[in-house]
């Protein structure tokens, strides 16, 4: 395999070099670099489907500064190496058919980091638009303060219950329970006692909320053939998918719609299957209501039926649909990134068939949404 | 007005880029990002449009009108000082020339809050230097 041929620059833009741009910030400047480079190709800003960064420039936020939803972004974090670094990863990731047209951005403010360099006095991150538009108003814990917002917004669009989420952290307790390397194992709680745990921010309860702990995860990916020569049954990864969301919550037009729209489905059409065929689910679960809305939005569940789907449904490893085999983040804990990344772990786990007395019945298609 | 606020005070990622939008908070106005080039409203503030990344950007004053998009009832503060007995409303107000913005909802209980709520600005000073843009029920 070669990238030889398989990418080609067709436009550029430089903001010109100076001292310094007073009044300028980092993002404003990649931005400006942007639209130079986009006027460049005589493309459309729609039909960047990709973004890479020098990791600086957290990609995130440069697609929310532009308003761009690519199906690719990364940031390689390569220090002096990252231009041509993001470059190759730009073209490999044409050439693979992630995505076809992506944008390789990076800039610099010296004045970004006078200002970050600003006392904030409690302990803040740098400047940023949590510091300036949402703190003032009071914060929730953690990533609290977001998922209650789209919460708060299920329930109104489709009548969403508390008791119907609760529902969802109760059954995968009761998989936690089967799970040695889980946090709450051996801590049985009832769809009752997440109902009746307390608020952090209304309507998310402490039981529907991820706890921080520590961990780690890994595994080893391979070619089909050298696979062919190893011990264990092997999983495949037989599509992937990515859409790349806003930074901030409130930056999204609908509440109650995740990228797993599209993320999915990209995966799906890869790998040939439709969501009926799906056998398990491994869904990320910081808390209830994004499993929830990521499951409507994969297609595994008509869109706002989460809740009567969680009260007509068994979804432990023994039921009818079993989801978060492990226990999820939520009783699984989450060690950092490594909670996301446990999805795809106990996915392959469970199609190679190690998963021991949670062991799934039908184990041979999982859906994974990290 | 108190020297002894001790709320996190907003914080800007780049001042000289907002410094109008708090400015004229203290004057008791709410004016959002406008583009010249494409008529487009937004918010947060960004330096170039991100509808068609124009740098001809101006202020348009609201109307101060709007309704809650969404809220949650926040009992666990990140930040000690919010702390209280029963909590607070963080909302995001959609105004009525459609832009969305972080609030907070002053001048009633958390209870009394719902989705669709009209609601109309109110401005706190917090400090001699910072005002806060806050909605109350209209």
């Amino acid at each position: 395999m070669s990238l030889r041929g398989k990418g080609a620059i067709v436009g550029i833009g430089e903001v010109p070099t100076r001292r310094i741009y007073e009044g300028r910030s980092m993002y404003g400047l990649c931005a400006e670099a942007a639209g130079l480079a986009i006027a460049d190709a005589g493309i459309a800003k729609d039909d960047i489907d990709g973004l890479v960064t020098d990791g600086v420039a957290l990609p995130p936020a440069v697609a929310e500064y532009l308003d761009i939803k690519p199906n690719f972004a990364t940031g390689v974090s390569m220090q002096g190496a990252s231009g041509a670094t993001a470059t190759m990863v730009a073209t490999s990731a044409v050439s693979s058919g992630i995505c076809n047209t992506v944008l390789v951005v990076m800039g610099n403010s010296r004045q970004d980091a006078e200002r970050a360099g600003r006392p904030s006095g409690r302990g803040a991150a740098g400047p940023s638009v949590r510091s300036e538009w949402e703190e003032p108003h009071g914060l929730a814990p953690g990533a609290n303060t977001g998922y209650g917002l789209m919460y708060r917004r299920h329930i109104h669009e489709y009548g969403t219950t508390e008791e119907q989420l609760a529902k969802m952290a109760a059954d995968q307790r009761f998989n936690a329970l089967e799970n040695e390397n889980a946090v709450f194992n051996g801590q049985p709680i009832s769809k009752e006692d997440v109902l009746n745990s307390r608020y952090i921010n209304e309507p998310l309860k402490l039981l529907e909320s991820v706890m921080p702990c520590d961990g780690a995860a890994a595994l080893i990916i391979t070619t089909p053939e050298r696979a062919k020569t190893m011990r264990n049954k092997p999983a495949y990864v037989l599509g992937v998918g990515l859409k790349q969301g806003e930074a901030n919550i409130w930056q999204r037009d609908k509440f109650t719609e995740t990228p797993a729209v599209d993320s999915v489905r990209r995966a799906l059409e890869m790998s040939g299957y439709t969501p009926s065929d799906i056998e398990f689910a491994e869904f990320y679960d910081c808390y209830t209501i994004l499993a929830a809305m990521c499951l409507e939005d994969a297609g595994l569940v008509e869109k706002g039926e989460i809740g009567p789907f969680y009260e007509a449904t068994d979804t432990t490893y023994k039921g009818d649909f079993p989801i978060n085999t492990d226990g999820g983040q939520l009783s699984g804990g989450q060690p950092g990134l490594a909670g996301g990344f446990r999805h795809v772990i106990e996915g392959a786990r469970q199609i190679m068939g190690k998963a021991g007395s949670r062991q799934v019945e039908k184990s041979d298609l999982c859906l994974v949404n990290g | 007005m108190t020297s002894a606020y001790d709320k996190p005070i907003p914080i800007p990622a780049n001042s000289d880029l907002t410094k109008p939008f708090w400015e004229a908070a203290k004057r008791k106005q709410l004016i959002i990002p406008y583009c010249n080039s494409c008529s487009n409203l937004f918010f947060y503030p960004r330096e170039v449009c991100p509808n068609c990344f124009s740098k001809d950007l101006t202020w348009r004053e609201m109307s101060g009108k709007g309704s809650v998009y969404t809220y949650t009832h926040v009992r666990q503060s990140v930040h000690p000082s919010f702390q209280s007995a029963n909590g607070h409303i963080y909302a995001i107000i959609e105004l009525a020339e459609g832009p969305r913005m972080p609030s907070g909802i002053v001048g009633c209980e958390p209870e009394e809050v719902y989705v669709d709520m009209p609601v109309s600005v109110v401005f706190e000073d917090i400090t001699e230097d910072s005002t806060l843009v806050k909605f109350q029920k209209s």
